[in-house]
């Protein structure tokens, strides 16, 4: 177990590509709002993602929805740790259902980054260790890239649900996802084989 | 035997395949909560507040399945932020089944308070949105809301009024 303060800090846009580099089976990913989905974005657009434009803090039961939709579907939701701050209590939801298909990753830079960097008031919160305490037994830091790629192969190999922190530095998004939140719905319920249309998606 | 609305209830969310149910407890709901846990084609789960639900319901729809958020009044009243941003904004037909409390009788001030901001933000979201006041129209009201609401990709608002539940009556205040 890796404490908090021990994890090294990482860039959010290279742990989104290995994060994508390592989805061979369409498994979808929810991607919490700002700069959280932005890098996602940035890592290379799947038809199996889907990107929150509000909604502060609905990455992980917007992927829940989705894990218990679709069980045989490995779901990630990522999320930002401002965001999961505004909804803990998903953590003791998942726990309590147990979907064996859903991943939680949470980038945790410490601050509200989009706004101008102010802190968040979880300055002393271990996030794993809460995840922990919400019954999600497994929750762990990621303590470098190398544990990081290890943890997500973890989630995708193994039966969940599971849980991932990161620290993350403060380099900015690379850049932003487009605005489009029906066509967002409609290309990922096509990529979830939820919609099928004769329009070009 | 005539059915009660909670019977209609089920069995207008069968007929229209609604089956996941994730919801905050209402008194009032008891009876269709229970009959929803009795019956294996639902799947039915609490939630720590009603705006999880909501990206539950969300979630589950753009991967296949039907579900529909089970609240109160004041559940309702911690949502504008999410239903705009998320069902409004992407069209998705997340279905809200709200026990009305505030009205014809209500014993706390909190519930009746809360409740004046209930359809003013429905109206401000433009939200389709009935309210269920007789056992001859509930069904009808029911199974045509959630049909639009899934023809047309748009959230809706079903309110079960006291004049049809009977609402949680209290006729004296209680001194300790």
């Amino acid at each position: 177990m890796i404490a908090a303060h021990n994890a090294k800090r990482m860039y959010r846009f290279d742990l989104m590509q290995r994060l994508v580099a390592r989805l061979e089976h369409e498994e979808a990913v929810i991607g919490g709002i700002g700069n959280t989905n932005f890098d996602l974005w940035s890592a290379g657009h799947r038809a199996q993602n889907f990107y929150m434009l509000g909604s502060m803090g609905l990455a992980v039961p917007i992927a829940l929805g989705v894990a218990l939709a679709q069980p045989k579907r490995k779901v990630f939701a990522v999320e930002g740790d401002g965001s999961l701050l505004m909804q803990l209590g998903c953590l003791a939801t998942v726990a309590t259902l147990a979907p064996k298909n859903l991943a939680i990753l949470v980038l945790d830079n410490g601050m509200y980054q989009i706004t101008g960097g102010q802190e968040t008031p979880a300055a002393r919160a271990d996030f794993a260790a809460i995840a922990r305490g919400c019954g999600l037994t497994g929750a762990a830091w990621a303590a470098d890239e190398a544990d990081f790629e290890r943890l997500v192969g973890q989630c995708i190999a193994t039966d969940g649900p599971h849980f991932i922190a990161v620290k993350l530095d403060d380099q900015p998004p690379v850049t932003q996802t487009e605005r489009d939140p029906p066509q967002i719905r409609d290309r990922f319920m096509r990529g979830m084989g939820a919609k099928r249309s004769k329009l070009p998606g | 035997m005539e059915r009660g609305w909670h019977q209609i209830a089920l069995d207008v969310l069968k007929a229209n395949e609604v089956r996941l149910i994730p919801y905050v407890p209402d008194n009032v709901l008891k009876p269709l909560i229970a009959a929803i846990h009795a019956d294996p084609f639902f799947h039915a789960f609490t939630v720590a507040r009603e705006e999880e639900a909501v990206g539950v319901v969300a979630g589950a729809w753009m991967a296949g399945t039907k579900g529909m958020v089970l609240m109160q009044t004041s559940g309702f009243a911690t949502l504008a932020n999410v239903l705009a941003s998320l069902p409004c904004a992407f069209q998705i037909p997340v279905l809200l089944m709200i026990s009305e409390r505030g009205t014809m009788g209500e014993f706390n001030l909190g519930q009746a308070a809360v409740w004046r901001t209930m359809r003013p933000t429905l109206e401000a979201l433009a939200m389709e949105h009935h309210v269920i006041t007789r056992l001859d129209e509930c069904e009808f009201i029911m199974d045509r809301t959630i049909r639009q609401a899934h023809l047309t990709q748009m959230p809706a608002a079903l309110i079960l009024s006291p004049l049809l539940t009977g609402g949680k009556a209290v006729t004296r205040q209680v001194v300790a």
